[in-house]
């Protein structure tokens, strides 16, 4: 009887290892999609990933700091698949933290066929994202090309006082993506003007 | 072998080993269908074995591909494609089905005899987590032949490589990973709860061989982060077929982060390869060194907080995709951090050593060659872990050096130690002691010739992953070659030592090993079918 009183403890036992892992196992799956999340959270925080807000920012009303000077880059990037072309009017620009500046951007869309796309920021050192606002972009948007077409888009933007003074240069780097419908819609950031196209 | 101790009668299992077997057969199927519905913790460990050899003999042949095409520079025998789906295909399958399986089926068939159970607390699931094993690697096999090949974006498949840019075949990839996940998670689940439960009376946590402590920690491991693997998987199916954006940057997702999850697994998984292979190799230099091992307590200690820290490390695989200063420094110095306890590990080895009264049999030599070159791996490792020198090192043959120093040298010889230790227990042979000598000596120069010179290369700026390389990078790789094809050959020779100790040989004892102390060494040789039906009488020893 001794032993058979001690086989069930032991089966209990396992049943309890059992479950008590079982549930260490769910939580570490949740865990890992909610890691997801998470990393955008801990992203715009700390700006760590380079990205910009995805929507129109008010301007900062603070004195010019003339003192200090910052060369902001601006790379343009085409996509594998997509006849687009994208130029900035100036490949760099010199700016003193707090004024606001715009920079004329260039698309067109050398293929025969309308097509969709989206211009996707990064900004680089990612330090330099949570100090870079933007008044108006075209990145805030998809843009629709018809065949042949070219459209000029504007970009104000303005580098907060508040930027590390060991930072200085910005780059600014916008790479072109082709749109599907489906994946626009998904796309939470954005505000997608283009839909009935 | 005049040091073995004659063989030492021990009476409760003349009685019972026979009435065990004959007990056992009576309801057992018989043929193939004895296999596949096997509820024995020794059968099941035993077809995890030979499951563990032939993917380490298919995913070897991978290598010998990649080394034959890499013996000199240019393009000679297989396409740049094909290359990429060979190395790829090379390390999922040593990783996944030769390294992981071989620890599982060492420990089914060990753990439960350490301890002093009679069986795996879930022996059904642990028939089913075994034969999950051979039909999640067909199917990943299966990719080779399919239109678009098979997966050629690295073992450690980045996005969007293995999204965006990925072969048709992905699909099937992640549905085998997915079955080798639940299998591992099984696995794990099942070890655990062995080992908290079924421990013979009197045998507390503490009084565990260290290759019983290892593995414990090893499953947490395993629960820990296969669940995280899994995750990153479906994101990646959900990305390929359900337009999904979690790594597409055109819709607003990361490919880094899902370098971050990877990683996040990643890297629990390389000591989920290496704490058993240090349990082993504590187990074995204790008993071939005749004396207890030094710091007990603190190699259990080591092993728990090598397991934690190797949460906190990830992101040292990741020192260039632009990580923000602090987080290049904070990985850097928890990195380094893990050396502490790897070293209190290696000093106990060596003090075990010191003084001891040493015979080299094939599994102490294994151990030895393990203490050492796991070490040199180790150093690399450090290096690597200098942040700003990673800029250097980064994706060069420096970092395939290392790995494969910790993995080969390292994990596969554990193993290879554990088999010599433990074959005589399996098979009631001693291995042919010539044979696993000329095995161990061919084993041991081969890896060297195939692993050192690939430090220089990488150092000299030799990416990984490339089928054909720059000039002045041929020597170094014609003697890694060569180096590998030595190490691939001799394993033939592993396998017929195993073969021949099947077969005959000379005749093990009980206690096949003067030193060995364990639980499973009072069981006779070979182990009957059913051990420890009634629990033994275990004495604590004073570690």
């Amino acid at each position: 009887m001794a032993a058979n009183g001690e086989q069930q403890a032991r089966q209990a036992g396992v049943r309890r290892t059992v479950a008590r892992t079982l549930v260490v196992l769910a939580g570490m799956f949740v865990f890992a999609f909610a890691l997801v999340p998470l990393y955008d959270v801990f992203c715009q925080v700390t700006g760590l990933n380079g990205k910009t807000s995805g929507r129109a920012q008010a301007l900062v009303h603070a004195d010019v700091d003339t003192s200090r000077t910052i060369t902001v880059q601006f790379i343009t990037r085409g996509s594998a698949g997509l006849p687009w072309e994208l130029e900035a009017d100036t490949r760099q620009l010199r700016v003193h933290p707090g004024e606001s500046r715009e920079v004329v951007f260039r698309f067109r869309n050398r293929g025969e066929e309308a097509s969709r796309a989206r211009a996707v920021p990064s900004v680089s050192p990612s330090e330099a994202s949570l100090h870079l606002r933007k008044i108006t972009c075209f990145c805030f948007q998809e843009q629709r090309l018809a065949g042949g077409e070219r459209l000029e888009a504007p970009l104000v933007f303005q580098l907060t006082p508040g930027l590390p003074d060991d930072i200085k240069t910005v780059t600014l780097v916008y790479t072109l993506y082709p749109v599907e419908q489906a994946l626009a819609r998904r796309y939470l950031g954005f505000i997608s003007e283009g839909d009935q196209a | 072998m005049a040091s073995h101790l004659p063989p030492k009668p021990i009476a409760q299992y003349e009685e019972t080993a026979g009435g065990g077997l004959a007990a056992g057969a009576q309801h057992a199927p018989r043929g193939l269908m004895r296999w596949l519905l096997t509820t024995n913790h020794k059968e099941i460990g035993t077809l995890y074995l030979i499951f563990s050899l032939t993917m380490f003999f298919i995913g070897g042949i991978f290598a010998m591909v990649v080394r034959a095409e890499l013996f000199q520079p240019g393009l000679q025998l297989v396409q740049p494609e094909f290359f990429n789906q060979m190395t790829t295909m090379h390390g999922l399958i040593m990783v996944f089905g030769a390294v992981m399986p071989a620890f599982v089926g060492l420990a089914n068939w060990m753990v439960p005899l350490q301890i002093g159970a009679p069986d795996m607390a879930l022996p059904r699931l642990n028939n089913f987590s075994f034969w999950l094993l051979p039909v999640a690697f067909l199917m990943l096999l299966s990719t080779l032949v399919m239109p678009g090949g098979a997966p050629d974006f690295g073992w450690t498949f980045y996005a969007p490589l293995s999204t965006t840019y990925a072969p048709p075949s992905t699909t099937f990839f992640i549905f085998s990973l997915h079955m080798a996940g639940i299998s591992s998670i099984l696995g794990a689940i099942n070890i655990i709860a062995t080992i908290l439960n079924l421990r013979a009376p009197g045998m507390r946590m503490m009084d565990m061989p260290l290759f019983v402590w290892t593995w414990l920690i090893t499953a947490f491991l395993l629960i820990a982060v296969m669940p995280v693997l899994a995750g990153v998987i479906t994101m990646m199916l959900m990305d390929i077929n359900f337009g999904t954006s979690f790594f597409n940057a055109a819709g607003g997702g990361d490919p880094v982060l899902f370098q971050h999850l990877f990683w996040f697994f990643g890297h629990p998984e390389v000591y989920i390869m290496i704490l058993p292979a240090f349990g082993i190799v504590s187990v074995i230099i204790p008993t071939f060194a005749r004396k207890r091992l030094f710091g007990y307590a603190s190699m259990v200690y080591a092993t728990a907080s090598i397991a934690i820290l190797s949460f906190l490390v990830w992101a040292h695989h990741m020192f260039v995709v632009g990580l923000p200063l602090v987080a290049e420094l904070f990985f850097m110095y928890t990195t380094m951090l893990i050396a502490v306890p790897t070293g209190v590990k290696v000093f106990n080895w060596i003090a075990t050593l010191f003084g001891g009264s040493i015979s080299f049999e094939p599994p102490m030599l294994f151990s030895l060659a393990f203490v050492v070159l796991f070490t040199i791996g180790g150093f690399s490792g450090l290096m690597l872990a200098i942040s700003p020198a990673d800029f250097q090192y980064h994706d060069t043959y420096f970092v395939v050096a290392h790995f494969h120093y910790v993995l080969v040298p390292g994990a596969v010889f554990a193993i290879m130690a554990g088999v010599y230790y433990w074959l005589p227990k399996w098979t009631g042979h001693y291995p042919h002691l010539r044979l696993s000598q000329w095995h161990f000596w061919l084993s041991v120069i081969g890896v060297n010739l195939t692993f050192f010179p690939m430090h220089f290369a990488g150092l000299a700026g030799m990416p990984r992953r490339i089928p054909d390389y720059a000039l002045q990078f041929a020597d170094f790789n014609m003697v890694t070659s060569l180096g590998a094809f030595l190490f691939g050959a001799s394993q033939l020779l592993f396998v017929w030592v195993v073969i021949k100790c099947v077969r005959g040989g000379e005749k093990a004892p009980a206690r096949a090993w003067e030193g060995a102390e364990d639980l499973e060494w009072s069981v006779p040789s070979p182990a009957p079918l059913h051990t420890f039906e009634t629990p033994p009488d275990f004495q604590p020893q004073q570690h």
